[in-house]
């Protein structure tokens, strides 16, 4: 019975290729809208976490001024000292390290490019706290450090910007006033929606000081990057350091903080939530196109019901019974569906890949999303398919043959 | 008087047809005492709107009866579920309408051969039936026609093959010339006459035409959902 109503319904699809298609396009496009648009968001949403990720764990910068982005508020407001950083690493538990950063705008030169770059004056743990990884040579180490000695690392802005595509590892700079040789070349970070983190060139704390642009008071530091311990509780930490910058800045009670943390897994989950939110918004338009696909559909049955009405009363009068009606109708509808959803779901395989390619997110076959998508389009063809039918199969055959 | 050993074929007693309810209630039927034995042929005539259609129909199983009894060589058709006279009709009727009733962009072949299908009949045996049946209404030629590319007359006679493919007990043919011009009118009851001398198929015809009703030999006629007259001709 099953095969015999496989056989009439393949040749009853057979008889009616335009409203075949037209079904199967409803569905196709439904489902290959609703899988490329998931499957893109969760690649955006990804791709933002892997460079937040890039940012640092864990990471919490300390600044001057009251707020983050109030630049009048940090105007003569006193900076940090070296001390400042190696207190916080030695007093407070549940902290990696904690990295004093000097900060400058300085012209650098190699042979006939020159260009303005953001100089780092740091200590050799910056680089595990900003999780900066080496493409060349090495990092600068605490005996670097002890010495003043003119090195720097470099990030892939600034050495494609000074070198081209050479190696930079070895080679002369002059920044400032002082030339400085290239020890390291960092692996890329990529914009991460707040500026190239590749421009920068970072060197020994000292030798800024020392070499470039001279020490003149304790209060030099601009920021102290501080890494806090797997597992830590962020808010606690940011409380015990708050409260010891205050003790250190001899703050009165009734004075505002002067500094202020800023919490990179915090902006990290605003952002993942965003995309995420994104990703949910998109999947919510594709679930509206194929509602769309299957208001498309539910047309043309709606369309082709008198037909079909009349086809059902044909076929009752000439001994079918309703059961083998409906099996056919439900066989044609879960076919044409089937088709659809598969074409949808290879169609979207082609879109993910490419246009994951151009818009440079990561791709990654998503099997529970196509799943739904094909089960969701099985339903709604199935639906919309045999609702008709079996209004049709419960008439006398003669009302259905009637049917106007 | 010989008394015949097996119930009548078909055995209709005090039969009634209302459609609608209520204030709109209309009654087609109005108590339809008949019996017809296997191998007759039968014109039912009467004018229009008496209700020679309506009691086609439930002679066919196509619509059911509001009231009264009919029994179908011996079966009580009233008792039977839906599921049992979809049975009925497929292995006991077979049914010629005024509007051909074939499945559009359908070719004759499939048409005739779709009763054997759901007959669970094999490929093959449908093939060779539904080439004969068309070939025995002097089709063979039309096999892959669909019915947008055949004559009136054409279309009635795939009807007929498709009705007479199962070779069914009786054959319910609901005006079946009405559509068609006088020289088709007599191919088509020619087909008819043959069919219910040469397999023994007993056939009712409902008609408008004398010169139709002159092929059966027994003239029901009809007015206002009652039988008026039944007339053997010698
Ligand atoms: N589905 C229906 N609903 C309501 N009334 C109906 C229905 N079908 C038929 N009738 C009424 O029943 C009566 C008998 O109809 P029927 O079709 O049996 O007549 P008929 O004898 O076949 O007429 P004709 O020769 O014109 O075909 C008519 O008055 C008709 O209006
Ligand atoms: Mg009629």
């Amino acid at each position: 019975m099953i095969w015999n109503a496989l056989a009439i319904a393949l040749r009853e699809i057979g008889r009616n290729l335009t409203r075949a298609f037209l079904t199967v396009l409803g569905i196709f496009i439904g489902v290959a809208a609703i899988i490329t648009m998931v499957t893109l968001g969760q690649g955006a949403t990804l791709a933002v976490k892997a460079q937040i990720s890039n940012l640092g764990n864990n990471l919490l910068t300390l600044r001057p001024g009251a707020g983050f982005g109030s630049r009048t508020a940090s105007a003569g407001v006193p900076h940090f000292t070296e001390k400042d950083a190696t207190i916080i690493s030695e007093q407070i538990a549940g902290i990696a390290a904690a990295a004093p950063v000097r900060t400058a705008s300085l012209s650098t030169i190699y042979l006939q490019n020159a260009r303005l770059s953001a100089i780092t004056g740091t200590t050799p743990v910056y680089f595990q706290i900003n999780k900066w990884n080496l493409a060349e040579g090495r990092f600068f180490s605490e005996v670097d450090l002890r010495s003043g000695a003119a090195v720097c690392v470099i990030g892939n802005t600034v050495r494609t910007e000074l070198f081209g595509s050479d190696n930079p590892v070895g080679v002369k700079i002059r920044i400032g006033k002082a030339a400085c040789e290239v020890i390291g070349l960092l692996v890329p970070k990529g914009q991460a929606g707040m500026g190239d983190q590749d421009d920068t060139i970072i060197m020994p704390l000292s030798a800024l000081q020392r070499r470039l642009i001279g020490k003149n008071s304790e209060h030099d530091i601009n920021q102290i990057s501080i890494s806090a311990q797997d597992g830590v509780d962020g808010t606690a930490l940011i409380t015990e350091i708050t409260s010891l910058m205050r003790q250190r800045r001899n703050l009165q009670p009734n004075q505002d903080n002067n500094f202020n943390i800023f919490d990179t897994r915090q902006i990290a989950e605003t952002l993942g939530a965003t995309t995420q939110l994104m990703t949910m918004l998109l999947a919510a338009v594709a679930g509206v196109s194929l509602l769309v696909g299957g208001i498309g559909i539910m047309n043309i049955m709606l369309v082709s019901v008198t037909e079909r009405t009349r086809e059902i009363g044909i076929r009752l009068a000439i001994g079918a019974t309703a059961r083998e009606v409906l099996l056919q109708f439900l066989v044609e509808a879960v076919t044409l569906s089937c088709v659809g959803g598969l074409a949808g779901i290879v169609l979207a395989f082609g879109l993910c890949a490419g246009l994951a390619k151009i818009i440079q997110v990561p791709f990654n076959f998503n099997l529970q999303i196509n799943v739904i998508a094909f089960l969701f389009s099985a339903a709604v063809g199935v639906l919309f398919g045999y609702t008709p039918a079996r209004r049709a199969a419960r008439l006398n055959p003669i009302d259905a043959l009637r049917h106007e | 008087m010989n008394q015949p050993a097996a119930s009548p074929l078909i055995e209709l007693r005090g039969l009634t047809k209302t459609y609608g309810v209520g204030d709109a209630a209309f009654q087609a039927l109005k108590g339809i005492d008949l019996t017809i034995q296997a191998g007759e042929f039968v014109a039912i005539m009467g004018p229009s709107g008496s209700g020679k259609s309506t009691l086609m129909n439930v002679l066919g199983c196509l619509d059911t009866p509001t009231a009264g009894s009919y029994h179908y060589q011996g079966i009580a058709v009233e008792a039977l579920n839906t599921n049992e006279r979809s049975l009925l009709r497929r292995y006991a009727l077979g049914f010629v309408f005024q509007g051909f009733n074939l499945l559009a962009r359908t070719s004759s072949l499939d048409n005739v051969e779709l009763p054997l299908l759901y007959r669970g009949v094999s490929r093959q045996d449908r093939l060779a039936k539904a080439v004969a049946a068309l070939t025995s209404v002097g089709l063979p030629t039309k096999l892959r026609s669909t019915p947008a590319e055949l004559s009136g007359g054409q279309q009635q006679r795939v009807a007929i093959a498709r009705a007479n493919v199962t070779e069914p007990s009786t054959l319910f043919a609901d005006e079946p010339t009405g559509n068609l011009d006088s020289v088709t009118t007599g191919d088509v009851m020619e087909l008819l006459t043959r069919l219910n001398l040469d397999r023994g198929i007993t056939v009712l015809v409902v008609t408008h035409d004398d010169h139709v009703a002159t092929f059966a030999r027994r003239t029901v006629l009809i007015k206002d959902g009652l039988i008026e007259s039944d007339v053997v001709r010698p």
